[in-house]
């Protein structure tokens, strides 16, 4: 399960995610469920059917199978499943039930969603699993525990009933060593508060936290005593203007306050940075960083962040 | 190309509601109670509406806990006759308002009791949006009736898409009033023969599959909130015509970069098409330097003929850092340009990146001026 704020690349990082998962001779399935497309985006593929599809093959030389899950056409497909009701469906479908159900009632909703996922994480094929790993691209922080923890919610409501079976089969998956939640984020304030929130939650529904993913990190060109002086805004102006004198830069001194405020920004916002990557360590959590490409997100960036979570 | 005049908007006293929208962490929370505060120190009586804002910027506006009240903003310069109130929003408790007032006592405590009421009014996909304009609404009124406030600043919910904060009142109003809901009332009202076989089926394989408690107890609240049904309607009629009024100011919010940047030709497009009022584009957080005449390949070249050289390792490290400056500079100006020549009738205004976070009133005030430079 890879969660995250918007905006901190959840996505990016549950496909760069799968992409290390597979090795030689694996087959690992990549979800989502947000009905964005986002992974047809940036697998740069037309729209994802409700199909499972190959959409790339790993640096490592397994493949990674992507499905984006629709919840109408799963509850169809459950129906047809576990009811055989081909037609019934229909006829549910056509007086509003099924948008009903998967829309209003956000609990079917997710209920559905993670109904898939648990079908999809014990599917058979040819007398072994049907895959080896299944990434889950799945709600933000803000949505991640109780999108989890559904199942719980409706073994409360359903005290009795297929409904109430299937609830807990999904809670014991999830709740078991075999489910693990990523949390990706930022080095800002509102990414890491909602992750320490998220954390706290998921915890507490007896959920397991596999590592926080600090996505987008920059290295700095300063070293620690150079950002203590700029923060200072004490940086050595006359070094500074003698340096860029024989690099050949016409010096002014408009240009050397420019410079120098832009450090004092730079080390400002690194000081920021590091607040909260304290915060993050204080979790006591594994925590991989990903560094930020600064030419955007393609298929090869995707196996360079393939390559970094692998290592 | 024209230009936003802030300053304009926010004087004019024909302008009653602002509302700033736009995708997800663009600064929408920021500039609404950055043009909030502008306002009142420019002496307009004005009532902030924030939703889900950063702690630090909750903070800065002493807003520390969310009651659903208005509550005013102490350190506000009121030399101009101004004021300014602040709130945040709790969707669930405007929701439990709502039902209070338009049920009688013991239905509107049974459907506050119902677990499918609790489940819509905390976690639907739409609620939010729609206790947003709910709470715009009730703004609104209070300010017509008391003339506490003479401008109401709305910031919108964090939606994934902007556009679900216009879709949501109406989706939440069509669900309510849907013909499955009317269904599941049919067996509470009687003359079942009316449902048709496929209906009938159709109700036989949701017992089956959820369980008859379950649909009872979505009965049970159905059935309770029949009395509000026509009142949902009219409600998100009645706030959508107060947007499209001329005394409401929408202003859209992007970041320089592409998706927001997209999000916001969107909604502007949405606006027109919906009659309602856009008064511009914010194009916030634009890198900037004061030095744009080095280069980034410049810089670059001359941090590495220092390390070459062996020499002012500090001196390469900040032509370094302006290098990377400058890479933002230039690709957010040829976006920011873009999306200005794409959308020549829009007035814009550009408001620079900060380094740090907003976290009191003369950070807020700092955006006001940038807002309106």
């Amino acid at each position: 399960m890879v969660t995250g704020k918007g905006g901190t690349g959840k996505t990016t990082v549950a496909a760069a995610m799968a992409l290390a998962l597979a090795e030689q001779g694996k087959r690992i399935l990549l979800v989502e469920v947000e009905g964005r497309q986002g992974l047809a985006q940036l697998f740069d593929v037309p729209p994802l059917p409700y199909v499972e599809r190959r959409i790339a093959v790993g640096p490592g030389g397994g493949e990674v199978f992507a499905l984006a899950v629709d919840a109408e056409a799963a509850l169809l497909e459950y129906l047809d499943m576990y009811y055989h009701l081909g037609r019934a469906g229909k006829a549910l479908d056509k007086v509003g039930a099924i948008d009903f159900v998967t829309t209003i009632a956000p609990g079917l909703r997710d209920v559905l969603l993670t109904g898939k996922v648990y079908e999809a994480t014990r599917r058979k094929a040819h007398g072994r699993l049907a895959y080896d790993a299944v990434v889950l691209d799945a709600p933000p922080t803000g949505r991640i525990a109780p999108f989890l923890n559904v199942n719980h919610e409706v073994a409360d409501l359903a005290k009795v009933g297929p409904i109430r079976n299937q609830a807990d089969a999904i809670m014991g998956m999830l709740r078991s060593d075999v489910t693990r939640i990523h949390l990706v984020t930022l080095l800002e304030e509102m990414p890491v508060q909602e992750t320490l929130d998220a954390v706290e939650h998921l915890e507490a529904l007896d959920l397991r936290i596999g590592s926080i993913v600090v996505n987008m990190v920059r290295n700095s060109p300063l070293d620690d005593d150079a950002l203590a002086l700029a923060v200072k805004e004490k940086l050595p102006t006359t070094e500074i203007s003698k340096g860029l004198r024989s690099a050949g830069v016409a010096v002014s001194k408009e240009l050397v306050a420019t410079l120098l405020a832009e450090a004092h920004d730079h080390a400002v916002r690194v000081g920021l940075e590091r607040e909260n990557r304290d915060r993050i360590d204080a979790l006591g959590k594994q925590v991989t960083e990903l560094a930020l490409l600064p030419e955007g997100i393609d298929q090869g960036a995707l196996f360079d962040l393939a390559e970094e979570l692998g290592a | 190309m024209t230009d936003l005049d802030v300053d304009a908007l926010i004087d004019d006293t024909e302008t009653r509601i602002i509302i700033t929208c736009g995708s997800g962490g663009v600064g929408k929370t920021t500039t609404a109670a950055a043009l909030g505060l502008r306002a009142a120190e420019r002496g307009r009586k004005v009532v902030v509406l924030t939703i889900d804002p950063a702690r630090r910027l909750a903070q800065s506006l002493g807003l520390t806990e969310l009651d659903n009240t208005p509550r005013s903003v102490a350190e506000v310069n009121a030399v101009n006759g101004g004021r300014l109130d602040a709130m945040m929003l709790d969707m669930k408790r405007t929701f439990d308002e709502v039902v209070l007032a338009h049920a009688t006592p013991e239905k509107a405590e049974q459907i506050l009791a119902n677990p499918f009421y609790q489940a819509l009014s905390s976690s639907f996909a739409g609620t939010q949006e729609y206790m947003a304009m709910e709470k715009l609404g009730q703004l609104h009124k209070q300010a017509e009736r008391t003339g506490d406030w003479d401008l109401i600043v709305v910031d919108t919910p964090p939606s994934r898409s902007a556009l679900d904060f216009l879709d949501a009142p109406e989706r939440l109003a069509s669900l309510l009033e849907g013909r499955f809901l009317r269904l599941l009332l049919a067996p509470a009202r009687g003359p079942l023969r009316l449902m048709s076989a496929g209906v009938n089926m159709a109700m036989s394989v949701l017992n089956k599959v959820l369980g008859a408690q379950v649909l009872t107890d979505v009965q049970t609240f159905v059935a309770a909130f029949d009395t509000l049904f026509g009142g949902f309607r009219q409600r998100a009629e009645q706030t959508v015509a107060l947007l499209r009024e001329s005394h409401t100011a929408f202003l859209v919010v992007a970041s320089p970069q592409n998706d927001a940047l997209r999000e916001a030709s969107y909604f502007t497009e949405r606006l027109r098409e919906e009659g309602m009022p856009l008064a511009g584009v914010v194009l916030n957080r634009v890198t900037t330097t004061h030095a744009p005449e080095l280069s980034a390949e410049r810089s670059l070249a001359a941090a590495e003929r220092l390390d070459e050289a062996d020499k002012s390792p500090l001196a390469a490290a900040v032509l370094r850092l302006h290098a990377d400056k400058m890479h933002q500079v230039v690709g957010d100006h040829k976006r920011a340009d873009r999306f200005r020549r794409g959308h020549r009738s829009i007035p814009t205004v550009e408001v620079p990146a900060l380094a740090d976070d907003v976290h009191d009133l003369t950070g807020l005030r700092q955006i006001g001026e940038l807002l309106t430079a």
